[in-house]
């Protein structure tokens, strides 16, 4: 797999540290409540087919990547930085 | 059908035209008191449990492919019970004493070899974390051997004692542990099962499950509506599919395991070995393969094939551990969807919805649980109350907090074991 990073361009799939699904970037409030805290934990929708996760770009430029990839081919199909993505 | 010595030279004789299939391949009922849904090793073993241990033979087993075609096809063959933690501890050390039964239970030669898993460790703390763990085996009353570094080369000679970064500083020995013929072993528990009258149905692809004031009626598929009283979903990667067909989201990310096999060599390897210092385990099938595998590829996939860094990391290992595995031609890979998760142990239990129950989040482990978590399951499914080996694999850990099982103590969050 390559992957194409925005700053550095596609680079191989080694480069980067997988996180998983990008639901990480939707930190509930901490009182919460513990369904709400599972969900964002544990629970995954876990697609075969399209998926947002994130990935760490550590070999270059050591940005966090919101990557939309196919789990049955490995396509990638966009990567974007979780810093702009996030605002 | 018998498999006598005297059937297969008469066979052997006259073009093997006599054999005959070995289970049926009924249409499905319009209605069963028991449907399990996923036809491998577990769906398969829970099948025979059903019937043997609780007298239900009202059962199909729908599997979307065909017997033996998924992971239990495809895996790297090794039983073991040398877990640690309660929880693991005991089913697994309940599998092995079943896998030690089996070949009578089933009437079936799963070439079940206990040929001895040698743990290899590389420092003192490993040492420490070894010795800890075979204590925990032998209290749960499996067995277990510290080795030092010249038992280990007398048993291994093959290896590379000196590794200037990994040297060898001995090995835990677990005897009782080894391999089966993990096609037999779909084939015997398939054939177990038809003959006490449950039906395998293959080709047919769940699409869909029937729920009706919080209680399961049935499943739709693709040879038509199914209707059941009680419903098993075991069907390992394809879980979280299965489990959303009733609204379920589960604590499962489906991930690529990749395995390795050699050409055929003269036996060189006679135990199932683990390297301490990278993720790496080899033995050797009775063809004469070197079957090894590794670590996942750590990204969530479901394409059943792994990509060239992992391939390449396992492959460095070997070289590690075993030079001589240099001259040793590679004959094909393949990959495995694995359902991790976030624990890295499994979940044997009842959903929200009743009549409606699970089992899966089996890891890269699944192929040594089959006899057990079939008995548990079929307990589970026939009772209504988890049996006792297998209680602690609760669905509901994770948002409680409590009865994790994190067995590498890595933590509890995916994308960790």
């Amino acid at each position: 797999m390559r992957i194409p990073c925005p700053i550095c361009g596609e680079r191989d799939s080694r480069e980067f540290t997988y996180k998983g699904a990008a639901v990480a970037m939707q930190r509930p409030d901490p009182d919460a409540g513990a369904a709400a805290w599972d969900d964002y934990l544990h629970l995954r929708d876990n697609p075969a087919g399209e998926t947002r996760e994130l990935w760490y770009h550590g070999a270059g430029c050591t940005g966090w990547l919101v990557v939309t990839r196919n789990t049955l081919t490995h396509r990638i199909l966009a990567a974007g930085l979780a810093s702009e993505l996030a605002r | 059908m018998g498999y006598s010595a005297w059937q297969i030279i008469r066979e052997g004789l006259t073009g093997n035209r006599g054999w005959k299939p070995v289970w049926r391949d009924p249409a499905p009922k319009s209605e069963y008191d028991i449907v399990i849904i996923g036809g491998g090793g577990h769906g398969l073993s829970t099948a025979h449990y059903l019937a043997r241990e609780h007298g239900l033979t009202n059962v199909a087993v729908l599997e979307k492919g065909y017997i033996g075609g998924g992971n239990v096809g495809r895996n790297t063959t090794i039983v073991r019970a040398n877990y640690f933690l309660p929880g693991n501890s005991e089913f697994y050390s309940h599998s092995l004493k079943l896998w030690e039964g089996l070949e009578q239970d089933l009437n079936y030669n799963v070439m079940m070899s206990q040929r001895g898993i040698i743990n290899l460790f590389h420092s003192d703390g490993q040492r420490d974390a070894f010795a800890r763990r075979g204590n925990a085996m032998i209290n749960q009353g499996d067995d277990a051997e510290l080795l030092d570094p010249a038992a280990v080369r007398r048993l291994l000679p093959i290896l590379n004692f000196d590794n200037p970064r990994f040297p060898i500083y001995g090995g835990l020995l677990h005897r009782r542990g080894g391999t089966a013929r993990h096609d037999a072993v779909a084939w015997g528990f398939a054939r177990s099962a038809d003959r006490q009258g449950v039906d395998l149905i293959q080709n047919c692809e769940v699409t869909g499950i029937d729920i009706e004031n919080g209680r399961v009626t049935g499943v739709q598929t693709t040879r038509g509506a199914i209707r059941a009283k009680k419903v098993g979903i075991v069907v390992a990667g394809r879980s979280g599919q299965v489990a959303a067909m009733a609204g379920m989201r589960l604590p499962i990310e489906s991930h690529v395991l990749q395995a390795f096999v050699t050409e055929g060599l003269k036996p060189c390897i006679d135990h199932v070995i683990s390297f301490g210092m990278g993720h790496f385990y080899i033995s050797q099938s009775d063809k004469g393969g070197l079957v090894f595998g590794g670590d996942l590829d750590f990204y969530a996939s479901y394409a059943q094939r792994g990509n060239l860094p992992m391939a390449e990391h396992v492959m460095e290992a070997a070289m590690t551990l075993m030079p001589m595995i240099g001259k040793a031609k590679l004959l094909r890979s393949w990959g495995g969807i694995m359902d991790m998760t976030p624990d890295g142990s499994p979940i044997i239990d009842k959903t929200g919805i009743d009549g409606l129950y699970l089992d899966c989040g089996w890891c890269y482990g699944g192929f040594k649980a089959v006899p057990a978590s079939g008995f548990a399951f079929a307990h589970l499914i026939a009772q209504d109350r988890p049996h006792d080996t297998a209680a602690r694999f609760r669905l509901d850990r994770f948002r409680t907090g409590a009865g994790l099982m994190d067995e590498e103590g890595t933590g509890a969050q995916h994308n960790l074991h």
